[in-house]
């Protein structure tokens, strides 16, 4: 029922084989150790040298000890075999090893599956549509590669590759209905290692001088927002993240402990928006201040930041309101303002100072604000992503002395300032600001639209958001990172985009993504039931969808099939051409038997229509010379004869 | 027992007498997964765990082309074989103990090409590949083990195919009425000696083996034994081949019969003692006659006399 074990490969399927082990191993160069991508080219390079050189491959044994120095170097780099990561090292090696054991079409064929197999692993790391694409390519070449091992050297490399091209154009019908009707499960079906979604770059639960700074050089997307009207100005979008509370002298935390609901007062309309967040390892949802009700999974802190029970590793898109203007807790628990009173017992003498002069001068906490606000807008303060380095007193030297910072820098400065004055302040973080794309309305915030602000509890006004770095620099806050920054500065190239056409590309392309992302990846079971309701089937379950799948299936093979199977008539154009001149005939009532040659049927044309016989004369000769002379091709005679009759 | 071999032939069975080509068509073809295609469904549900498990929404897309890759696979093992013509030629007779090579001519009237096209006979371990050209006519000798002299006939043949993918298998049987003629095994023995022969007229008047009488030009039926290397090598290899001819005289003849092998002897080694001795006759251009219990051919030479002589010995009742 199988080929044979024993078959033995021809030598020109293995370039085909090396080909398609390089097209699915070598994007994982981009992200795996050094010493394994050289360990990979090396055995791939052997190999080749091996069928350049006809001569025989290693042994079981040289073969046994090179993977059990792989799986020793697997071990000793990821301290696992399994996982993530180390499994797809593992079938890296795997593949490069079955290069030097390429005997039978066994061993190919196995090589192919492992290469099918190693497709998928590259989803790991990366769903781009360029990802998507080159993964096609590459699975095609994989197809190609079993048919050249089952068609043999007979199919030549342009008739495979396309063989393997129709195949594959033939399979994306059955792909499009599986992917929607498959019946999808909610991963994880088990707990994921440890690695599933490293790597990943975001907000962090704490505040220290610099790792703002460091969000801020990345262009990479933090979440997209759909407001359901216009969307509100960009100053008035702040997407909440953790409240830090407790300060060490160099680090902000968040606030542990217990905490009561927060009371939100509206003054304004609440405004509908969407929002699709990527994945994070964090929980919060970065909603707009002030969140209207949450979805069930999230819980809104004292502080209001809503926050996951489950950090959310997967994109996931929510409908949310919120209201830009609103009082914040205008009676704050005791306890609460305390907490945001309370600073390190020594260290920064010089700002506590100017805050117990300013205390001394005008207590009205408005005034305090003000003036710390004046003090940054007046002074030569600077706004950069390079800051000198903070000493021991970070505060101190960063208000007298370097007095170049970024957004936390200002934020921490003030809090401290604040407290010091004893007004109750925290720092808040989360993303400031959004760009809109203008192709597909959606405003786009990203990791460099990290941010970090400051709030202060007045009375009769509740918590109100200061926004320090707004003093400085008014343009960071208005018109986003890359206004703000002196010309020079390093940002991302993706921000730093000045020319129009260029940005207008982008946007058209980052719409492309978002389209991408919303419809095509972001397809889960809740998405798909929804498109189920609306197709009709509101309650489907795992039995209606088989039945549907298998019917639809059915179908599609069915049209496939004959698709194949019909075969489109190859007609010799002069061979057309004679049927035409023989419908002339039957015009005159003289029909061409199926038993008739073109001369006896013209003899009989002779006898029965004297008057045609010599145009339809000219005719057959010049169609005999065409069909059948076999010395040209060339058919001007025979169309020129087929004219003339009448 | 008897309803399986009913229908068995009822589905294997060839159309009419077996001697029209048969073509190929959907209720004659079969279609399995192949090992590696085994493999593959087992790679592919790996894959579809590791897909949901990470949530990877372009590692389900993956997994679903895959999945209609095979099944475009198998429509296209199927099609390879769909339509296939194939009509039995004639075999050359072989001894026992050669290969039996049975002749069937492929015809193909589709636009592409079909690859790989294996035929195997029986429960043979030898098998032979085909291809067929687009509108193409191609020629494949299905091997088959000749154990017995008599007649050998083709065993139920399956031609089967796994192009383009190799995870599927289409196959479909073959039982065209063709025969193949086994020779008996020869048995070198040494000529038993000639008997003083009668020339009765001139009956080999010419042709004969005796007097060298001068050269003709060959003709296909004249055995290449007879070609005179020699004159025919002359002025640089222009002139035609040549063969020597004889003229009459008196011939030795040798009567081969089956009473002149030892008695003791079973009469399958006989039979091969007096193949044998066809065979050492016909080499060294004797005219021989064969004679056996119920029958007799009279004395000649050649190739066809060769054939008639064998022909008795491999069907000669045992």
């Amino acid at each position: 029922m199988s080929t044979r074990p024993t078959e033995a490969l021809d030598r020109g399927a293995a370039p085909w084989l090396f080909a398609a082990a390089l097209a699915t191993t070598l994007p994982h160069a981009a992200h795996q150790p050094l010493w394994l991508s050289a360990l990979a080219s090396a055995l791939f390079a052997w190999a080749g040298w091996l069928w350049w050189r006809n001569e025989r491959l290693p042994g079981s044994w040289p073969l046994a000890l090179l993977v059990a120095v792989a799986c020793g170097g697997v071990l000793y780099e990821f301290r696992t075999l399994f996982g993530r990561d180390a499994g797809v090292a593992m079938l890296v090696v795997f593949m490069a090893l079955k290069l030097l054991e390429l005997r039978s079409r066994r061993d190919a064929t196995v090589v192919v599956t492992l290469g099918y197999f190693l497709l998928l692993t590259h989803y790991f790391y990366s769903q781009s549509i360029p990802t998507g694409l080159w993964l096609l390519a590459a699975m095609t070449l994989l197809t190609a590669t079993l048919i050249r091992l089952h068609g043999g050297p007979l199919s030549t490399a342009g008739a495979t590759l396309r063989y393997a091209g129709l195949l594959t154009l033939q399979a994306i019908p059955f792909m499009l209905v599986l992917y929607i009707l498959f019946p999808r499960v909610a991963g994880p079906l088990w707990g994921l290692p440890q690695d599933a979604h490293s790597g990943r770059s975001g907000l962090s639960d704490q505040m220290t001088p610099g790792n703002i700074a460091n969000l801020a050089l990345s262009s990479e997307i933090a979440f997209r927002v759909r407001f359901a009207d216009q969307a509100p100005a960009r100053d008035k979008l702040y997407w909440r993240g953790p409240v830090l509370e407790s300060y060490d002298g160099f680090t902000w935390k968040p606030q542990t402990g217990r905490t009561r609901p927060p009371q939100i007062e509206a003054l304004s309309p609440p405004i509908a928006y969407e929002t699709t967040l990527e994945p994070q390892q964090q929980r919060w949802l970065l909603a707009l201040d002030a969140p209207g009700p949450l979805p069930p999974e999230f819980a809104l802190s004292s502080t209001l930041t809503a926050t996951s029970r489950e950090p959310l590793s997967q994109r996931q898109r929510f409908a949310l309101t919120a209201t830009l203007d609103f009082r914040f807790n205008l009676d704050e628990d005791p306890l609460a303002l305390r907490r945001n009173l309370a600073l390190p017992p020594e260290g920064n003498p010089r700002t506590r100072a100017l805050a117990e002069s300013w205390k001394a001068a005008d207590p009205d906490p408005a005034r305090l604000v003000q003036k710390a606000l004046n003090l940054f807008s007046k002074e030569k303060f600077f706004y950069t992503l390079q800051p000198p380095l903070l000493g021991e007193q970070p505060v101190d030297d960063f208000l007298f002395d370097t007095r170049r910072g970024f957004c936390e820098h200002y934020a921490s400065a003030f809090v401290f300032l604040m407290r010091a004055a004893g007004v109750p302040a925290r720092v808040v973080t989360g993303y400031q600001g959004g760009e809109a794309n203008p192709v597909d309305g959606f405003v786009v915030v990203r990791q460099s639209d990290a941010h970090a602000w400051a709030e202060v509890w007045l009375a009769r006004r509740g918590w109100t958001r200061v926004d320090p770095t707004a003093a400085v620099s008014p343009a960071r806050v208005e018109g986003g990172i890359a206004a703000a920054m002196p010309v020079g500065e390093p940002l991302p190239a993706m921000i730093q985009l000045r020319s129009d056409w260029m940005r207008t590309l982008l946007f058209r392309w980052e719409a492309v993504n978002n389209a991408w992302n919303q419809y095509v990846l972001g397809y889960n079971p809740q998405r798909q039931r929804e498109l189920l309701a609306r197709l009709g089937l509101p309650d489907a379950d795992w039995r209606n969808l088989a039945a549907a799948l298998a019917t639809i299936c059915g179908a599609l093979l069915l049209a496939v099939t004959a698709w194949t199977l019909h075969q489109r008539p190859c007609l010799d154009p002069a061979a057309r051409l004679w049927q035409k001149a023989l419908r002339r005939l039957a015009r005159s009532k003289v029909n061409c038997a199926p038993w008739e040659t073109p001369l006896t049927f013209l003899q009989r044309v002779e006898s029965e229509q004297p008057a045609l016989a010599p145009a339809f004369r000219e005719v057959v000769i010049a169609y005999l010379q065409a069909r059948y002379s076999g010395i040209s091709d060339d058919l001007t005679t025979l169309r020129g004869a087929l004219a003339r009759l009448p | 027992m008897g309803f399986i071999t009913d229908l068995k032939r009822r589905l294997f069975r060839w159309q009419s007498d077996g001697t029209a080509p048969l073509r190929l068509s959907q209720r004659r073809i079969f279609i399995l997964p192949t090992r590696a295609g085994l493999l593959f469904a087992t790679a592919l549900l790996a894959m579809l765990t590791g897909a949901i498990n990470y949530n990877l929404a372009l590692g389900h897309a993956l997994v679903f082309l895959l999945v209609g890759l095979a099944l475009t696979g198998m429509v296209h093992a199927f099609r390879n074989l769909h339509g296939l013509s194939i009509a039995p030629g004639r075999c050359a007779p072989v001894f026992a103990g050669e290969v039996a090579y049975f002749p069937l001519h492929l015809a193909s009237e589709r636009n592409t090409p079909r690859l790989a096209l294996e035929l195997r006979a029986g429960d043979e371990t030898r098998s032979v590949t085909a291809a067929v050209a687009a509108h193409g006519l191609s020629e494949v000798a299905v091997p088959v083990a000749a154990l017995r002299r008599g007649w050998l006939d083709l065993p139920r043949t399956r031609l089967a195919t796994t192009y383009p993918l190799g995870l599927f298998i289409a196959w479909s049987y073959l039982q065209p009425a063709m025969r193949c003629l086994i020779y008996p095994q020869p048995l070198p023995t040494p000529l038993p000696p000639p008997q003083a022969a009668t020339r009765t007229g001139d009956h080999h008047g010419d042709g004969g083996q005796e007097d060298f009488s001068g050269f003709r030009e060959r003709q296909p039926a004249d055995s290449p034994r007879h070609v005179a290397w020699k004159a025919s090598a002359r002025d640089a290899g222009r002139r035609p081949l040549l063969v020597k001819q004889f003229a009459g005289g008196a011939r030795t003849e040798l009567q081969l019969d089956w009473a002149l092998t030892p008695e003791a002897t079973a009469p399958e080694a006989r039979i091969a003692i007096l193949a044998g001795w066809v065979m050492a006759a016909e080499d060294d251009g004797a005219c021989y006659g064969l004679r056996l219990p119920g029958q007799e051919i009279a004395p000649d030479s050649g190739d066809t006399h060769r054939h008639r002589c064998l022909e008795a010995l491999a069907l000669f009742p045992s």
